[in-house]
């Protein structure tokens, strides 16, 4: 018997999206309580999954499986197929709360084009959804490019002076990506059919063929990936559309663009690159370049972050430095590093979100974002600043908040890996820790400026302070601070299992095409589950 | 623990350890929530009585210690685990150590008592108290009331979790812990850029120590497979690891980053000095009596791994002096009553850290111990002489307060002695204990060490005596108005000040050296905790045994050190006894540059701003972090974005120039082009076709004219 919670879960926002269609546009304030309506619907919906995986968060494999291989399009080999482990399932929990938060967020901020506004942001939540559910690589396709087009949308309409530029920039760069992909899924797609005779996108069936592609192939197949995701989470140098499209979209836009659309990139790799290529990921120079980027990534996004004259911009750039602490856990290989990915994957999202959504309420009531136009703005808004303190304190990896757990569990995990591209753990997670301290630096500077001294301006004096609704958007984020701070344990219960079967499945896979790879000669391709017609001629066509 | 079940029917107070700092952060916590609203007397209530329960709590817990000892032989100490923090506990989450082993990644929320966290645990609680009592007298006309008490509360929080945790893990969590609250209370006055930038220093510079602290304890997690004191100990101990180790040396030097940083050593002593931008009561808290001396803590805590790496210990005692020296020559000639102190302080850290790199860490504790008397004294004292003055600071505008606040003086005066080391008051033990280890340490003798800690001592007693001379005696500097002002503080100010007095006469005591007669029954009492450094102090062969034959020498040196304070606080007397208006200072006058050079504190501020944080240009061009923000910066928008924006660009000229080859060549040239000519050459053709039936006919009636006239001339 299915259970079809995922589902359930998944179409709820497009429910919404559609209800919307038939509700006049003049009459705005009964859209936005549907949307809203929907999008705590969609998180409460959500809420019931937690005790249901909790239940069997140790057992081995996907969980929730909806549909089955190939029953969507037979003929190409495509299916609806859903399910979620432990990694997926907080990215699922993250979004359907920030989902919330950032509609919840948009209630005064959006004045123009209400009903369209709220009809992509609806569609846009199905596909992030959808991603995170997917177990078939079409299906997953599909919602991974059609998450793009209403975000390129909310940047486009709904954004600042540049938003043009920003949107264009943002929808081609990832677009690129997303292109190079498709030819890494339709190269495994055929390499799955010229092992096995069948045709599938089906993600389990080519868990067990992917990794048997020799070096030679591999690492062609591992760049697409890479530079797909590595656009997406952004890595350096692939990061530039990041700052403009977070400058310019609206706040709930960046609240869900920095909170949902960069883990896409991190759970690609964890998904995919990982399982699929650990004979590429195993081999010194892969892992040197990719630990490189990420730890310049930390350290550059950091000092980038320091000189920001624009609050957003910094922001921006700051999640550049947080999610090379991410990449670095993935590269790292370890169970630790893992789980700590992970974990800060998710803590990011509280976090960052929550730093958007303070940035924005500065820019409802002022129309700047320029640091310089603020400044003793705890006089006039101490709950605000308040709010703002235990948010920037969450970002800079306090103890007994998120973001520590994270960070330390990733590079408690890097450290432990005696050789990485050629050197020690020491080596990697001295070059990351600098990270720790500049986001210190960056954050409290920041903050002296804009919350510290006496209101020098005086469009800042009459400034009100947070109101209701505002500070109801923060209270779920403190809270999910709180917790993983104090106890984090149900989180690294979850995500156990999950991170060590991956890891054990990359070590066992390394090995006979770590040996393909001394030799260099192409041996005949091992035969996974379903021996037949293993050499068929009409499967050559890639 | 397994075995504490048992113990938790006899032990009320040991079994409810964890109360000790989780009352503290519910005081914090009530703030947080109801602050705002709440009477000044509530707030004073809540803050200070959490804080009062927690002292008895401690003090219970430590007096029931001993007996749950005797009952418990074969454990280091008494451990009491709320639940697992990190980590997954379920035995799966696990990770290689260097040995191959498998181990699992586990920190509990734990609590761990033992002699050592028994000293700091009652200090601080102690301590903590008398100033959460005088603070209600002395913030009681400041705004952010609750917001300080609250603040204070959560220290006391981070401070306690600090001391009492089990492990590495949650240590650090105390550890920022309390580097927030330092920067939350130094930047107390938010409106005054000065305090808010002191706290951005303290923080950050902070933060670099934790960088080492962190990876120091990376390395031991990593070697030694566990967070856990008790097993990280007992690993260090087995014999398993040589003298000298390489990983437990990079470790132990790393911890040592993160020591400097909190206990302001060199070269991370800067915070220190800036942080008295914070109210008076902070600066006695947390920048002298407690926070400061987490390092000490944590260095004596790992000694299992110190007394490992030679190196990284004579790292340690060669910083400390260092440290202690470099920290006693600037604080001769500040002006600023609070900043003498805080170089003072960093100065008596420098001989903590000695004690400690010297092997001798039980001297160490003992002067972290009597330290944390007579500088919180001295801190209060100078907050009620500054609170006396109406706000005053300078020392260039005090004098003969002695009679006017007598309470104030008199405990101010024994906390001088008892810091320059007079006999029998508390400094003289602690300071001679370590002097007389550095001289004929266990581990090695370092008589240059001991010469340099001579110094400071002698700096020492010049400073402080001129500190008392200058406010206490010669004449009234100050304007009238103020001097009309002046009064002794309430008696919430000055009870904790006379209790304090008498710990900085007598705490000494519970540590009399055999040399003077006593049994120094502190040592004995912290004995177990490093039990270890003895024994491989023993394997030593150049250990020299600390017998009869040295009495004589440990008296002479003794004599040496009190005569010092003595005369540097007789050169003070002669020199600030009678100090009027525009004294001179003996340093400017006979040696001006050096006077130029420690009034701006070796310009190492300055130095600092240029090379590190990069505030401070070098002509054009701006180094440290801000230098390198402006080159990435500019890399990113120029370079990287240049590349992207170029890409787009090019793309975008490519997409132009085709559309003009499209337009003007393909389509131009090449299809439309024979159009054209086969227009053009078709041209006259048309003519004939042109289609206008008046032109036919006009051309038919021409051509039949012409006919005509050709028939008719021919």
């Amino acid at each position: 018997m299915q259970s079809h919670i995922l589902s359930i879960i998944l179409f709820t926002p497009l429910l919404g999206a559609l209800i919307l269609l038939f509700v006049p546009k003049e009459n705005k304030a009964a859209i936005r309580w549907i949307a809203n309506l929907f999008a705590l619907g969609g998180f409460l919906i959500s809420l019931p999954l937690v005790p249901m995986f909790w239940a069997q968060r140790f057992e081995p494999g996907f969980k929730f499986m909806e549909g089955a291989a190939n029953n969507w399009i037979p003929s190409i080999g495509a299916g609806y197929v859903l399910g979620i482990d432990g990694i997926s399932f907080l990215l699922i929990m993250l979004t359907t709360l920030l989902g919330w938060v950032s509609i919840l967020s948009s209630w005064t901020a959006i004045e123009e084009r209400v009903k369209e506004y709220y009809v992509w942001f609806l569609v846009l939540q199905t596909g992030m959804l959808g991603v995170f559910m997917a177990l078939d690589f079409f299906l997953f396709f599909v919602f991974w490019e059609a998450m793009l087009v209403p975000m390129y949308l909310l940047i486009g309409i709904w954004g600042g002076p540049r938003k043009l530029y920003a949107a264009i920039k943002f929808f081609l760069y990832t677009l690129l990506g997303s292109v190079l992909m498709l030819l890494g899924i339709l190269f495994l797609y055929f390499h799955h059919h010229t092992v096995t005779g069948v045709f599938t996108f089906n993600i389990p069936a080519l868990y067990t063929t992917a990794p048997q592609i020799p070096f030679h192939s591999a690492i062609w197949l591992f760049l697409a990936f890479f530079i797909g995701f590595a656009i997406k989470v952004p890595m350096f140098p692939f990061h530039t559309w990041l700052p403009d499209a977070h400058v310019e979209a609206p706040t709930a836009g960046s609240v869900i663009l920095a909170g949902v659309l960069l883990k896409m990139g991190t759970y690609g790799f964890v998904r995919f690159s990982l399982p699929f290529f650990p004979g590429v990921l195993m081999n010194s120079r892969v892992r040197w370049s990719m630990l490189m980027l990420s730890v310049i990534a930390i350290i550059y996004g950091a000092l980038v972050s320091l000189m920001q004259k624009d609050m957003k911009k910094l922001v921006a750039y700051s999640s550049v430095s947080h999610l090379g602490f991410c990449t670095l856990g993935i590269f790292a290989l370890t169970p630790l590093g893992l789980s700590g990915s992970v974990l800060q994957q998710f803590n990011h999202g509280i976090s960052t979100g929550a730093l958007f959504l303070i940035v924005g309420i500065l820019y409802e009531r002022r129309h700047t974002r320029e640091i310089a136009e603020y400044g003793g703005i705890s006089n006039v808004m101490p709950v605000y600043a308040t709010v703002t303190m235990i948010m920037f304190l969450s970002s800079m990896g306090l103890p007994l908040l998120n973001g520590f757990v994270g960070e330390f569990t990733i590079l408690q995990g890097t450290f432990i890996e005696k050789e990485m591209g050629g050197h020690s753990g020491l080596f990697w997670t001295a070059w990351a820790v600098p990270g720790v301290v500049l986001a210190a630096a960056y954050l409290l500077w920041l903050y002296q400026r804009v919350f510290f001294g006496t209101v020098t301006n005086p469009k800042n004096e009459k400034l009100h302070d947070l109101t209701p609704r505002e500070l109801l958007t923060f209270v779920p984020l403190i809270i999910m601070a709180f917790w993983v701070g104090l106890y984090p344990k149900p989180f690294f219960q979850i995500l156990e299992q999950p991170v060590n079967q991956l890891v054990q499945t990359i070590h066992d896979n390394a090995k006979p095409n770590a040996a393909v790879n001394a030799q260099v000669v192409p041996q005949p391709v091992p035969v996974a589950p379903a021996p037949a017609a293993a050499t068929k001629p009409k499967g050559k066509r890639e | 623990m397994h075995f504490a079940d048992t113990a938790n029917e006899t032990f009320f107070f040991l079994s409810r350890i964890w109360l000790i700092p989780l009352l503290p952060a519910i005081g914090a916590a009530i703030m947080f929530f109801f602050g705002r609203r709440m009477q000044k007397a509530a707030v004073s209530a809540v803050c200070v009585g959490v804080i009062v329960l927690a002292f008895i709590f401690a003090v219970g817990s430590v007096w029931e210690y001993p007996s749950w000892a005797k009952a418990n032989p074969g454990h280091t100490g008494y451990e009491r685990v709320l639940y697992t923090w990190l980590g997954s506990d379920t035995g799966h989450l696990t990770y290689l150590t260097h040995g191959g082993t498998t181990a699992e990644f586990k920190a509990d929320v734990g609590f761990y008592l033992d002699p050592l966290s028994a000293i700091w645990l009652l200090f601080v609680t102690g301590v903590g108290m008398l100033i959460h009592i005088y603070s209600v007298g002395y913030m009681a006309h400041e705004g952010g009331y609750y917001r300080f008490f609250g603040y204070m509360n959560l220290f006391m929080f981070s401070m306690l979790t600090l001391v009492l945790a089990n492990n590495y893990a949650l240590m650090f969590v105390g550890w920022e812990g309390v580097g927030l609250c330092s920067y939350l209370l130094i930047g107390f006055y938010f409106h005054r850029k000065s305090a808010t930038d002191a706290a951005n220093k303290a923080f950050i510079v902070n933060r670099v120590g934790d960088a080492g602290f962190l990876l120091g304890m990376f390395a031991l997690v990593w070697y030694l497979g566990s967070f856990r004191f008790i097993d990280i100990n007992a690993a260090a101990r087995s014999g398993h690891f040589a003298i000298g180790d390489p990983i437990l040396t990079a470790a132990a030097l790393l911890l040592f980053v993160g020591a400097c940083g909190k206990s302001a050593q060199i070269p991370l002593y800067v915070w220190l000095p800036d942080a008295m931008e914070g109210p008076t009561p902070v600066s006695a808290l947390i920048h002298a009596a407690t926070m400061v001396t987490a390092g000490v803590y944590m260095v004596a805590r790992s000694n299992a791994i110190f007394v490992l790496a030679p190196t990284a210990m004579k790292t340690v005692a060669i910083i400390g002096a260092l440290t202690a020296v470099v920290a006693a020559s600037i604080g001769l000639v500040q002006n600023d009553i609070k900043r003498v102190l805080a170089y003072s302080t960093v100065s008596q850290l420098g001989y903590m850290f000695l004690a400690l790199g010297v092997g001798a860490f039980a001297a160490g504790v003992f002067h972290v111990f009597t330290h944390a008397f007579f500088k919180a004294l001295l801190f209060l004292g100078a907050g009620s002489v500054i609170h006396a003055v109406s706000g005053e600071q300078d020392l260039r505008n005090m004098g003969d307060l002695r009679r006017r606040i007598p309470t104030t003086f008199k405990t101010m005066f024994i906390a001088t002695l008892a810091i320059a080391g007079i006999p029998p008051l508390a400094g003289f033990f602690s300071k001679d204990e370590i002097l007389w280890q550095a001289w004929r340490s266990a581990n090695g003798s370092f008589p240059y060490l001991w010469l340099i800690g001579f110094g400071t001592a002698l700096m020492t007693a010049f400073y402080m005596a001129r500190l008392i001379f200058l406010t206490f005696y010669g004449q009234p500097r100050m304007s009238h108005e103020v001097e009309h002002h002046i009064h002794e503080s309430p008696k919430s100010m000055t009870g904790p000040l006379v209790v304090l007095a008498i710990g900085s006469v007598c705490a000494g005591w519970l540590g009399v050296p055999a040399s003077l007669g006593g049994s120094n029954s502190f040592e004995k009492f912290l004995a177990p905790v490093f039990e270890h450094g003895a024994e491989v102090a023993a394997a030593e062969p150049s250990a020299p045994a600390g017998g009869e034959e040295h009495r004589g020498l440990e008296w002479s040196l003794m004599v040496l050190s009190v005569g010092a304070a003595v005369v540097g606080g007789g050169w003070a007397y002669r020199h600030y006894a009678n100090a009027g208006k525009d004294y001179p200072e003996p340093i400017a006058v006979k040696a001006p540059p050096l006077y130029t050079a420690l009034y701006n504190k070796w310009f190492v501020d300055e130095a600092y701003d240029y090379a590190f944080t990069g505030r401070r240009k070098l002509g054009d061009i701006r180094l440290g972090a801000m230098g390198a923000g402006e080159a990435s910066s500019w890399f990113d928008a120029k370079v990287i974005d240049g590349t992207v924006n170029g890409a787009g660009w090019s793309t975008r000229a490519v997409a132009t120039l085709s559309t003009w080859w499209d337009t003007w060549i393909i389509d131009g040239l090449c299809v439309n082009g024979p159009a054209v000519l086969a227009r053009m050459i078709s041209y006259p053709a048309r003519l004939f076709e042109w289609g206008l039936v008046q032109w036919y006919a006009l051309v038919m009636t021409a051509g039949l004219v012409g006919l005509g006239f050709y028939y008719v001339w021919k």
